[in-house]
């Protein structure tokens, strides 16, 4: 990438940048983040001869710059979008620099959450990628006095087949930039049969880099003059500052001051937690200075927030009726009739993300405006958050998106972002504030604690006849709006108001709960514990059944058909993705358990004494993953997993191999939540601080093989970055019933509750 | 004190204390080495020293003084060290965070045990978390780069 160095002192017009200012700075420190070298005079592409969109510029030398415009935090997306646009155009990847999007509305949306980057990019960048293409048609066709009609493109240059003519992209770039930019009617999309990288993918653009240890990521953002900040906040969510020792830091070698934060006017929303900065020459003297704050609190509000407690309160709400998400037929007379009756219990504890990376930014704040490299998912939420803290317009705040050490939904909340702002504001200097681990797991915007409470009916085969579901958990709008208790159309949306068995009866119940903590997105979301609970409670049908877990799986999905969920839910909204595009479809459902049971070799394999396999299925972000786990378990209760097989069906899959790789991450990523994931609170303050006491799974825990089977599939192309998350922990837990005869109905198995 | 880095041979004069993990970053400018807990619970902070791999999160400057440190940047003198191609190969990471870490502990493992079986795989490996998961294919580029060593 030093490459855009010498791209950019070739280019006149930005000269004058390059002289003066930060960026420099970025230029000479930071080379690999020069790919967010974009600054207001606008991105290569934009300066490239034939620029017919924001997202790619075509120069005289046929170097295609294609801009990223979403984040990259390990889904491959900063690659497999621009991958899209690429194949579109008939590029030649090998000529593709990419350059990563500053945050800027002119991208349309650049988050990079809800698994929808190749989902969008899938239009946007393809329509992009054939508008350049039918430009450099067009100018080939102009310069030969041939039909257009008689010109096609062919990896990077275009050809006149009759006269076996050939024009390179450079060379056409030029006259192509005088055509008018086509009308989307105009458009004409490459037939699959014709894609070069779609469905073939490729590595990430970064990948040597990063085994080089030569990748820039938020972490290592570096500027001229820069401090380093490390920030004692409230130990318990909306606590004050009521005093602190000032001088007692500045003993700490390399310690500079220390400076306030005000705290957060509610809700919390994006705001940062207030709290004492300490402000040093390096990070470790900033976390060393904090020591010797002695900050008292004022505690406020949620210091009553007690684990224990609330888990009771959650589960007697979820033995209450509730609000009524979704309805079919009518379960309580069904109820009434009595037979036999079936009902259980499910929780799972709040969960931090821990990314490897803790959250940290660097901002430089000059002149009325502020420049930050910040590792997040949304760099217009960074945008929007520091105007609001710094009091200047969105304009005004110029985000670089350096590479993530993970994300998983915590780096969209741009917290983090903004202390670095108001703390390069009030010091006069660029400003590095780096989060400890200690930080990242007690000040998380947590993945929901939830209890959820099930009731079915039987009939004598041991289907069921009617289905009652409720699930309390303190929702994400709490963090929007004061007083939200209850989850939105969207959080119940995600595998509760949508679960497509064939019952004749079914009700879907939301019950009340208030936050205590910041509560936010983790990957797959309100998945993890809708999943848990239906999935888990399907399995123990089964069982009290007396039928294999697949073929009663299949028996509750029943017959092949479109779902309209919308009927019994009128507020369901599908991932905000059309029904017609992607309707719930159950014959993909049933195909990928099929498909899951098939290759693990389900119903033909006899496990041996303390192993056990069990199956979970489950719908998220418009993609079908089914999974089936065996487990080991010793006379310790100590599990293994030795293999996972999951079928996926996420529609036309850009990149395989990457999508293979998140859904192998997930398995590890469930396992986790599965052995030992929890957050708690005593007194409103995390008991919880690092990977000694919030572990995750490591090498030897995690499973020892997971297979994934992706379905060959024409359907527009849906999420793999989040939806291999839901089915695993259900799957793990039915394996171990399988196993043992022991029901978990309560994660992590480290709870004293599984002893 | 005097202490050696890929190679160049610098003296320091602050804090003794300062665990050599912020030295490399905050004062070297070598970012390459990753901080993931201060705490030797991760790995992400791996270097090596004397040619063996140490955490340098827990390992003051002091201690580091007159040894000889080598952090990612510096693994290979020329092109990739053949357990980077093997990542490479086998497309291990994704975020990408964790891997320099894992890359100087599979490098160390496999000078001390250029064979190592499964067990010796994740008994080595087990201190280097990746919350991406990426461990089957930790296994399986350290295997194969232990076939090409043999
Ligand atoms: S940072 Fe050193 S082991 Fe985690
Ligand atoms: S690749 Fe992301 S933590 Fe290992």
């Amino acid at each position: 990438m030093s490459d855009n160095i010498l791209n950019v002192s070739r280019r006149g017009f930005l000269q004058g940048i390059v002289s003066t200012g930060a960026l420099v700075l970025s230029v000479r420190l930071i080379p690999d983040l020069l790919w967010a070298a974009e600054t207001s005079a606008g991105s290569h592409a934009d300066h490239a001869v034939l620029h017919p969109s924001v997202y790619v510029g075509i120069d005289t030398d046929g170097t295609v710059y294609l801009v990223a415009h979403r984040s990259e935090m390990g889904t491959t997306s900063r690659t497999s979008v621009p991958l899209i646009l690429a194949d579109e155009l008939d590029a030649d990847w090998k000529r593709v620099k990419l350059e990563q999007a500053i945050g800027d509305p002119r991208y349309g949306d650049q988050d990079t959450d809800g698994s929808h980057s190749v989902r969008d990019g899938f239009v946007v960048m393809r329509e992009a990628g054939a508008t350049a293409r039918l430009m450099l048609t067009r100018a080939a066709a102009q310069k030969w006095g041939v039909p257009v009609s008689e010109c096609e493109s062919d990896l990077h240059v275009i050809v006149h087949r009759a006269s076996k003519r050939k024009a390179g992209y450079g060379e056409l770039a030029s006259a192509a930039a005088k055509l008018p930019v086509p009308k989307k009617e105009e458009l004409q999309f490459k037939p699959k049969s014709a894609w070069r990288y779609m469905g073939k993918g490729a590595p990430s653009y970064d990948l040597a880099e990063i085994c080089a240890g030569k990748a820039g990521y938020g972490m290592d953002a570096r500027l001229e003059g820069m401090v380093y900040a490390s920030v004692e906040h409230p130990p318990v969510l909306g606590g004050k500052v009521k005093s602190y020792d000032e001088k007692a830091p500045l003993q700490v070698k390399g310690v500079k001051q220390t400076i306030p934060i005000k705290p957060f006017t509610p809700p919390h929303r994006f705001q940062p937690l207030g709290g004492v900065a300490v402000i040093a020459d390096n990070t470790w003297a900033a976390f060393q200075g904090r020591k010797k704050l002695n900050v008292a609190w004022d505690n406020g509000a949620n210091a009553g927030y007690n684990s224990d407690q609330y888990k009771k309160e959650l589960q007697e709400t979820a033995r209450k009726p509730g609000k009524v998400a979704r309805n079919i037929g009518d379960v309580d007379a069904v109820f009434a009739q009595g037979g036999k009756i079936m009902e259980a219990e499910y929780y799972i504890p709040h969960l931090a993300h821990a990314t490897m990376e803790p959250p940290v930014a660097l901002a430089d704040f000059r002149d009325g405006k502020v420049t930050i490299w910040a590792p997040t998912q949304s760099p217009q939420a960074v945008q929007s958050t520091v105007a609001e803290e710094l009091g200047i317009p969105k304009e005004n705040v110029i985000c670089h998106v350096p590479l993530l050490g993970g994300g998983f939904g915590r780096k969209s909340k741009p917290d983090y972002a903004a202390e670095a702002a108001i703390l390069s504001k009030a010091v006069g200097k660029p400003v590095k504030v780096v989060w400890s681990r200690e930080d990242d797991i007690k000040f998380g915007y947590y993945h929901a604690v939830a209890a959820m409470y099930i009731k079915a009916a039987l009939d004598e085969k041991g289907k069921p006849t009617a289905w009652l579901q409720r699930s309390v958990y303190p929702p994400i709008g709490s963090t929007f709006a004061l007083n939200t208790t209850y989850g939105d159309a969207g959080e119940l949306g995600l595998g509760w108001t949508d679960l497509p068995f064939d019952i004749p009866n079914h009700r879907a119940e939301n019950g009340p709960a208030e936050n205590h903590v910041r509560i936010g997105w983790f990957r797959s979301v309100a998945n993890i514990y809708h999943a848990f609970a239906a999935q888990s409670f399907a399995n123990e049908l089964a069982h009290a059944s007396g039928r294999d877990s697949v073929e009663y799986l299949l028996e509750l999905i029943g017959p092949a058909r479109i779902v309209d969920v919308k009927a019994s839910a009128p507020e369901y909204d599908n991932y905000g993705a059309s029904t017609k595009d992607y309707p719930l479809d159950t014959a993909r459902m049933r195909r990928v358990v099929e498909l899951a049971a098939e290759k693990s070799g389900w119903g033909k394999r006899t496990p041996g004494k303390g192993s056990g396999m069990g199956i979970a299925v489950h719908r998220s972000f418009l993609t079908y993953v089914a999974t089936v786990v065996e487990v080991e378990v010793d006379d310790k209760g100590e599990v293994k997993i030795p293999s996972v097989h999951t079928a996926v069906d996420a529609g036309i899959v850009v990149n395989p191999e990457a999508t293979r790789a998140q859904f192998e991450g997930a398995a590890v990523f469930g396992t986790s939540i599965v052995r030992s994931g929890s957050i708690t609170a005593k007194n409103g303050v995390i008991e919880q601080s690092n990977f000694n006491d919030y572990p995750v799974a490591r090498i030897n825990e995690g499973p020892y093989k997971t297979t994934v089977h992706i379905v060959d599939s024409d359907a527009p192309p849906a999420g793999v970055g989040e939806p291999g998350v839901p089915p695993f922990a259900p799957a793990v837990c039915n394996a171990i019933f399988a196993a043992t005869g022991k029901r978990i109905r309560e994660l992590p198995l480290s709870s004293t509750a599984n002893a | 004190m005097q202490i050696k880095v890929n190679g160049v041979e610098r003296s320091y004069d602050g804090d003794p204390k300062l665990p050599l993990l912020w030295y490399l970053r905050d004062v070297l400018g070598l970012t390459g080495t990753k901080y993931g807990c201060g705490m030797a619970l991760c790995g992400a902070c791996t270097v090596h020293q004397d040619g063996k791999a140490i955490l340098s999160c827990v390992t003051d400057v002091s201690q580091a003084s007159g040894k000889e440190i080598t952090t990612i940047e510096a693994i290979s003198k020329n092109g990739l060290h053949p357990v980077q191609q093997k990542w490479i190969e086998f497309n291990v990471p994704q975020c990408g965070y964790c891997q320099p870490g894992q890359i100087m502990k599979a490098i160390s493992l496999l000078k001390e045990n250029p064979k190592p079986s499964d067990e010796d795989i994740e008994a080595g490996m087990a201190g280097n978390i990746c919350r991406c998961g990426t461990y089957q294919r930790i296994r399986a580029a350290i295997k194969a780069a232990a076939g090409e060593n043999a």
